[in-house]
């Protein structure tokens, strides 16, 4: 394969929900696209629309948020958005696959481990009972649990944190998927698992050439793991950009503010308000113009008036912003 | 919160403010019941006998010709006569008990848990019938058994609560500026444990009416010239073939009854909820 | 490890014996004037009066009466009736196999009917059904018992004239009959029942419904459908579980409505008989042996939930 052709393209995802108060747009009009074996990151503060973007591929938002007729999810050319239900279960768990925050409420606590995989396994491929809990053995061993034939047996409760971040992990890799999105999958932990259940995926995608879309607020996270970073903004994409480039030159004032807001890698995130002044707008009054025009230090008339879409920086990252921020001495690079 | 807010919050639960209302008016008929009662429950009138309704008799006669209306309003009375003792009596025993227990602990509030959890452990019904048995067959002493069953409830809320307050800190601050044990639980712990108490009582009107009834109409309850509803549905099964609507009456009372404290306790538990944001 | 479960359960089952039988043998405090006096009438012979004092024991110390009085009971003893004279382990012994039949049905019917309706409420939100099963918890816990047997035998009795509306037959004596006997007693013990069982395990569904496992069931393509029954459904019934336990205590006292009603022979028909006939010993006997059953059953349930949620270390 190719592996240029991009495995998921999300083209124009507008998320909204209708209220009596005036339509929230969680996700406004957002593209992009994860190549085959990459690492993407999704950067944000809660509220910005990552969360519901990635349950959007994996249909599964709450029925309240309807999207917009022009948006469409194509993973491996077909439409997401437009699947009934039961071809959508079919991509579920199997094709894609998905990890999620906080490992003890995501796994079910009156269900072994062993039986918790088994059943992924069972719903997308032809195997008996046996052979499924045997194929949930060789997954646990993957994805280092030690002892794990004993752990098979094990109830969630039984594990400890990061054990049980792993076995979900294992739960999710049960069919093999191409697409692995991973929502926050380290935010529950302490900081030493953290690093392991990083090390965890990016092994996972060397191994298997899966993509994995990762859900973070947690600049430390994708600068550990990521190939691509996007960040979001009140629904929107307002940088993108390469790994490296973002870090070593942010464009958005934005992304500025959360990488200055890491005071290390492994230390405790500082507090995002501390790098950033004001807090996220109410999405039921969204200031015009910019969004981010109402917290951001380089504001200028145009902004509170026009809103900016993604453009090529010097740097080479798509920034959405008037004034986009130019460290000196790389213009010429 | 005011009472006044209270009481807006309770309107705004429409279903419950509608039983609050219904209730009220009960508590009034119930007062009432001497005087506005057209007959005398009690007056045969065997020229009358099982008449269909009419002006003369609203809801028909019995099988001894005596009003069944008039009987139904009596029937009234006793039902909230019941309800009111069986929950006023756990309210001034229960909860100054259940208090007491819970803010000074120890050992006597252990075993005084014990007993209560023991007490609780027995079905209501048959707790009752054991007490009934005991004391004698009338009205008074269903009324006794069914306040004799509250108590431990109201006492195992009360301290349930009052063990949750009893460490807040603006106790603590009343302790070290020196105020005495009954002055705090007076002031401090009293009113605070109050919502969850108002909100069983309302639940336990209708468990009340429901044991009463039940009583009376297995023979253990009110005795003439005493009238519960649950008699008058027993002397309407027993003439169901000549005037089915004898039971219906009494029938619609008790489920009306039932249900409006059901939904009273239901709107008093948001009204009462500090958490509750008014909408 | 789980026999050390079952001991240190038992031990909290002991002082609870204990407090409840103590409250059912002070009862006897509470009968105005002298006791026996009040047993017997005052029409007694001093003969009888001299015999019932000196059963109870009456003129020892209280806790001694007490303890005289739980030895006997222990090995079976709980003394005559004092109206015919009838030993009262007898009497239970003959009335307590018809009482547990009807219970069980009744707490089957309400089992299935409040998962039934739950559920239902739950598959197919805001649907008929759905209001059905709503109406059905509010109501159900408002409509005394006797009346939901009085309406049932009205009309699938007297004017269908499908199920009989009086009579009991033993579930060994014949089967069929019994089936036909039982369900209308049954069904009058359960409305109270399925509507708690069906409110609280909706409630309890709702929340388990929103849960982040069965998010998680849904990312592995589960369907609905197996969402419900295979994550949702059996985390949800944990709570409900010692609901259930509490439940068979109402049914227990709700049987001595049933069973005058529909003159059934068992121990509620019994107890009643016994407080007309003034006849306390047969009464305490009763009460006792109901008591001890739901201590038992709260026993059961603790374990049985025990054994459903594995997050319980015994």
């Amino acid at each position: 394969m190719n592996t240029e052709t991009p495995i998921l393209e999300v083209n124009h995802l507008k998320a909204y929900i209708p209220s009596s108060k005036g339509e929230i747009k969680p996700v406004n009009d957002i593209s992009f696209s994860i190549k085959k074996g990459e690492i993407v990151a999704l950067v944000g503060e809660s509220g910005s629309g990552k969360s519901v973007s990635s349950l959007s591929i994996m249909g599964l938002n709450a029925s309240a948020i309807k999207y917009r007729p022009e948006s469409s999810i194509l993973f491996e050319g077909q439409d997401l958005l437009k699947l009934k239900e039961k071809e959508l279960r079919k991509i579920r768990g199997n094709d894609i696959a998905m990890i999620f925050q906080d490992p003890m409420s995501s796994l079910n606590p009156v269900h072994p481990i062993g039986r918790q995989i088994a059943e992924s396994i069972i719903l997308h491929k032809k195997v008996s009972y046996k052979e499924a809990m045997k194929l949930a053995l060789d997954l646990l061993n993957k994805v280092g649990i030690p002892d794990a034939e004993r752990r098979l047996n094990d109830y969630p409760h039984q594990l400890s944190g990061g054990m049980r971040q792993r076995a979900m992990i294992a739960i999710a890799l049960a069919c093999n998927p191409k697409l692995l999105i991973a929502d926050e999958p380290t935010t529950a932990l302490d900081v030493t698992i953290q690093s392991q259940i990083l090390n965890l995926l990016r092994d996972l995608q060397k191994e298997f050439g899966i993509s994995i879309l990762l859900i973070t607020h947690d600049l430390g996270v994708v600068a550990e793991t990521a190939d691509r970073v996007l960040v979001m903004y009140c629904g929107e994409i307002v940088e993108e950009g390469n790994v490296e480039e973002i870090f070593e030159n942010p464009g958005h004032p934005y992304t500025k503010g959360l990488m200055d807001s890491i005071p290390s890698l492994y230390g405790p995130s500082k507090d995002i308000l501390d790098a950033i002044p004001g807090i996220v707008p109410n999405p039921l009054e969204l200031p015009q113009g910019c969004h981010f025009v109402t917290r951001c230090a380089f504001a200028t008339e145009n902004c509170h008036e026009d809103s900016p879409t993604l453009k090529k920086h010097t740097s080479g990252n798509r920034v959405a912003c008037w004034n986009p921020l130019i460290k000196e001495g790389v213009e010429g690079r | 919160m005011s009472f006044k807010t209270i009481f807006q919050r309770l309107m705004a639960e429409k279903l419950a403010f509608i039983s609050f209302i219904f209730l009220a008016i009960l508590v009034i008929i119930a007062l009432l019941a001497p005087y506005i009662a057209p007959y005398d429950p009690f007056k045969q009138d065997l020229s009358e006998v099982m008449s269909p309704p009419s002006a003369k008799h609203w809801l028909g006669t019995d099988g001894l010709g005596s009003d069944i209306f008039s009987q139904l309003l009596n029937g009234s009375q006793t039902a909230i006569k019941a309800a009111l003792f069986a929950i006023l009596l756990p309210l001034f025993i229960g909860v100054p008990l259940g208090t007491l227990s819970g803010y000074f602990g120890g050992i006597v509030d252990d075993i005084f848990m014990r007993i209560i959890d023991g007490i609780i452990a027995i079905p209501a019904i048959i707790l009752a019938l054991g007490i009934t048995s005991a004391l004698g067959v009338n009205l008074w002493n269903a009324m006794m058994a069914i306040g004799i069953i509250f108590t431990p409830q109201f006492a195992r809320l009360a301290r349930g609560q009052t063990l949750q307050i009893r460490s807040e800190p603006y106790v603590e601050a009343a302790k070290i500026s020196g105020a005495g044990s009954v002055w705090i639980m007076v002031r401090h712990i009293i009113p605070n444990i109050s919502p969850p108490i108002v909100v069983q009582a309302s639940f336990n009107l209708s468990i009340a009416i429901l044991i009463e009834t039940t009583l009376s109409f297995l023979g253990l309850g009110a005795q003439a010239p005493d009238v519960s509803w649950g008699n008058l549905i027993q002397q309407g099964y027993s003439m169901i073939d000549m005037n089915p609507w004898m039971m219906v009456y009494p029938g619609i009372a008790i489920l009306l009854t039932i249900l409006a404290g059901n939904f009273l306790g239901d709107g008093l538990r948001v009204a009462l909820d500090p958490k509750q944001k008014s909408s | 490890m789980f026999l050390k479960f079952l001991l240190r359960r038992l031990l909290y089952v002991i002082p609870m014996l204990f407090i409840t039988t103590l409250i059912v043998f002070s009862l006897i405090l509470l009968i105005p004037g002298d006791p026996v006096l009040a047993m017997l009438g005052d029409s007694a012979t001093h003969e009888k009066i001299a015999e019932l004092r000196q059963q109870l024991g009456l003129d020892q110390p209280v806790m001694l009466q007490y303890f005289h009085w739980l030895n006997n009971a222990i090995h079976g003893d709980l003394g005559r009736s004092i109206f015919t004279g009838q030993h009262v382990d007898e009497a239970l012994m003959q009335t307590l196999s018809v009482t547990m039949q009807l219970v069980v049905v009744g707490m089957i019917f309400s089992i299935v009917g409040g998962i039934f309706f739950a559920v239902t409420s739950i598959y197919f939100p805001n649907s008929w059904m759905d209001y059905v099963a709503r109406f059905f918890g509010t109501l159900g816990t408002a409509i005394p018992t006797f009346l939901v047997a009085m309406i049932l035998i009205i009309f699938f009795s007297l004017k269908l004239n499908w199920l009989p509306a009086t009579g009991f037959t033993s579930l060994i004596d014949g089967p069929g009959t019994f089936l036909k006997g039982i369900i209308l007693p049954g069904f009058s013990l359960s409305l109270a029942g399925i509507a708690v069982i069906t409110r609280h395990l909706r409630s309890s569904l709702l929340e388990t419904m929103d849960a982040d496992y069965v998010r998680t069931a849904y990312s592995k393509g589960v369907s609905r459908y197996r969402a419900i029954f295979k994550h949702s459904l059996q985390n949800a019934m944990l709570p409900v579980v010692t609901t259930i336990g509490l439940l068979f205590g109402t049914a227990l006292g709700a049987t001595v409505v049933v069973e005058n009603i529909f003159a059934i022979p068992g121990m509620g028909q019994l107890v009643v008989n016994a407080i007309e006939q003034r006849d306390f010993t047969m009464v305490q006997g009763v009460v006792l042996v109901m008591i001890v059953m739901v201590i038992v059953i709260n026993f059961i349930t603790d374990i049985v939930y025990a054994l459903l949620d594995p997050r319980i270390e015994y």
